[in-house]
């Protein structure tokens, strides 16, 4: 397996760090090598949070990334700022709840996913971060769906074992619910 | 094996600590090793030990040397500002022979910087910082497996050599995070019995711990001997080097910390690309791995230092090599980082010119 080089963007308090930490935990459940960093600046008080996520067989050798393979983008002000970075023909996540403009590259290949709503649906308008987690593992086969619910009970079942197990439902319904564009074909 | 744990580096390193007998720990807030206080303000009353908030840095390095003194593990930790601030209590507690662990989690300066990760104290924790011929014990962590496992490391070396131990690490490896092992603490060495601390002196003679030998005109001569002679046992003793795929290599990178780790990356890279690259990434900077550099330097065509800052740790390369092998230069300070693939693109740039030369 090569290297996957992940990131996750948002407005603080939209689990940004939270879904890093399933993801990352997810990943080291499944025995693969994971480094994970979230922004620690000024960024973190309001504005924009962003978690990086890289995954690999081999050791990692960078744990930050400036140039995604894939990107999570739960609001707009992320998508203004990623989705030049991401290398040509990779992924892009958007939640489409409240992402207004289309995404603009037509080389990526895009998961539209109502990830705000899913999670309003089911009782937790927090869960968003998860439903767009289930969508992104259901499509990339990155890891087993099982591995990130038992991530997710290992994090937060210990604390509020009611959210979480909300939460995975929201996981499973993101997994069901989001479209695929596909990439502009290449002339 | 003991159980895997993912953490960030600034929390680990401080559960290292904590597990390697650490009871007492003072500092003061700075970003970006915050997470190292906050999580000791919780973990040390539940293992009976004591955590302050300092009013300062200068008074936490100060508490150190009480608690040292006493006969207590003990840590502080602070970011490159921070870390200028308690230079003078560092001089004193290595003056004393006390030991102690002091964590520098880098960010970006000179003054008060920015906060993002830097490598640019080299020159302040190996070659002195605060005043008079001292030295640290300096351990630069590369992983995080490293962190945990040397931050154990640093109590006994303190211990072991009545010297103080200073870790350095930078903004990102305080801020990463990657699963770990946690071993067991085991001591690295036989530790003696601390037959100096000031734990009360009834019933036998009284100790002096002090940072000045007033015996008249020699006395700080000679103590001035004493610790050289302690300086080169520990230079004997402590040299310790990542050597990844040198035995063939035409150029070797040099970097220490996060960047050797990048740097491992990149010489990867260049072998997939039939590019003969090397890594040396030294762990102790002081004492320096001097004998692997010279090794390496006979049979290595060039050397790449790579570091995080304008040129600090390059001079050491440089040194240890005695010169004579051409050493380039790959570096930035004020918060810039470097990826495997900018040091590819050096690698591959020094390839073709040695061709070319031929």
């Amino acid at each position: 397996m090569e290297e996957t080089r992940i990131i996750i963007a948002g407005y603080g308090g939209q689990g940004v760090v939270a879904m890093g930490n399933v993801l990352a935990r997810a990943c080291m459940i499944e025995g693969k090598n994971v480094t994970g960093m979230v922004s620690y600046g000024v960024e973190m008080r309001g504005g924009t949070c962003s978690a990086t996520i890289v995954v690999g067989d081999d050791e990692i050798a960078c744990p930050f990334v400036e140039t995604p393979d894939q990107a999570v983008i739960l609001n707009q002000q992320s998508l203004d700022k990623y989705e030049e970075c991401v290398i040509p023909d990779g992924l892009i996540l958007v939640n489409s709840s409240i992402i207004q403009r289309p995404v603009k590259r037509t080389d990526l290949e895009q998961i539209q996913i109502p990830a705000s709503q899913i999670a309003r649906e089911l009782g937790n308008i927090k869960g968003a971060n998860m439903a767009a987690l289930g969508a992104y593992i259901q499509h990339t086969g990155l890891l087993k769906m099982e591995s990130v619910e038992r991530g997710m009970r290992e994090l937060f079942g210990g604390k509020n074992p009611v959210m979480t197990e909300m939460n995975v439902r929201v996981l499973r319904e993101g997994a069901k619910r989001f479209t695929l564009v596909k990439a502009r074909q290449k002339a | 094996m003991g159980e895997k744990i993912l953490l960030k580096g600034n929390e680990l390193l401080a559960e290292a600590a904590v597990r390697a007998g650490c009871r007492f720990f003072a500092g003061y807030p700075i970003t970006p090793q915050n997470e190292i206080p906050e999580y000791m303000s919780w973990r040390l009353p539940q293992s009976g030990g004591v955590f302050i908030q300092a009013e300062s840095e200068l008074a936490a390095i100060n508490m150190l040397f009480g608690a040292s003194a006493a006969g207590t593990r003990c840590m502080t930790s602070s970011s490159s500002p921070g870390i200028s601030l308690k230079q003078e209590g560092i001089s004193y507690i290595a003056a004393a022979e006390l030991p102690c662990v002091i964590v520098n989690m880098q960010r970006g300066g000179p003054g008060l910087g920015n906060i993002r990760a830097s490598q640019a104290d080299y020159f302040q924790s190996v070659k002195g910082g605060g005043h008079g011929d001292y030295r640290l014990i300096v351990l630069a962590p590369g992983t995080l497996q490293e962190v945990y496992n040397l931050t154990m490391n640093a109590f006994d070396y303190a211990d072991f050599w009545r010297n103080p131990v200073l870790i350095l690490g930078d903004g990102i490896l305080a801020q990463m995070a990657e699963p770990v092992e946690m071993e067991p603490y085991l001591p690295l060495m036989d530790i003696p019995t601390k037959d100096y601390v000031l734990d009360g002196c009834r019933g036998r003679a009284p100790r002096v711990i002090k940072t000045l030998i007033l015996h008249p005109n020699i006395g700080l001569v000679v103590h001035n001997q004493n610790l050289q002679t302690k300086y080169r046992k520990i230079e004997k003793a402590i040299q310790l080097c990542e050597d990844y795929q040198t035995a063939d290599a035409e150029i070797v990178i040099a970097g220490y910390g996060i960047t050797g780790r990048i740097a491992k990356g990149a010489v990867k890279m260049a072998r997939k690309k039939g590019i003969r690259a090397g890594l040396l990434r030294p762990i102790s900077l002081w004492p320096f791995p001097r004998e692997t550099f010279m090794k390496t330097a006979q049979t290595a065509k060039q050397f790449l230092v790579v570091e995080m800052s304008e040129g600090q740790f390059i001079e050491d390369v440089k040194l240890a090599i005695e010169c004579r092998r051409s050493v380039e230069f790959l570096g930035q300070g004020g918060g810039w980082y470097p990826t495997q693939e900018v040091i590819l693109e050096k690698i591959e740039h020094m390839a073709a010119q040695a061709k070319g030369g031929r």
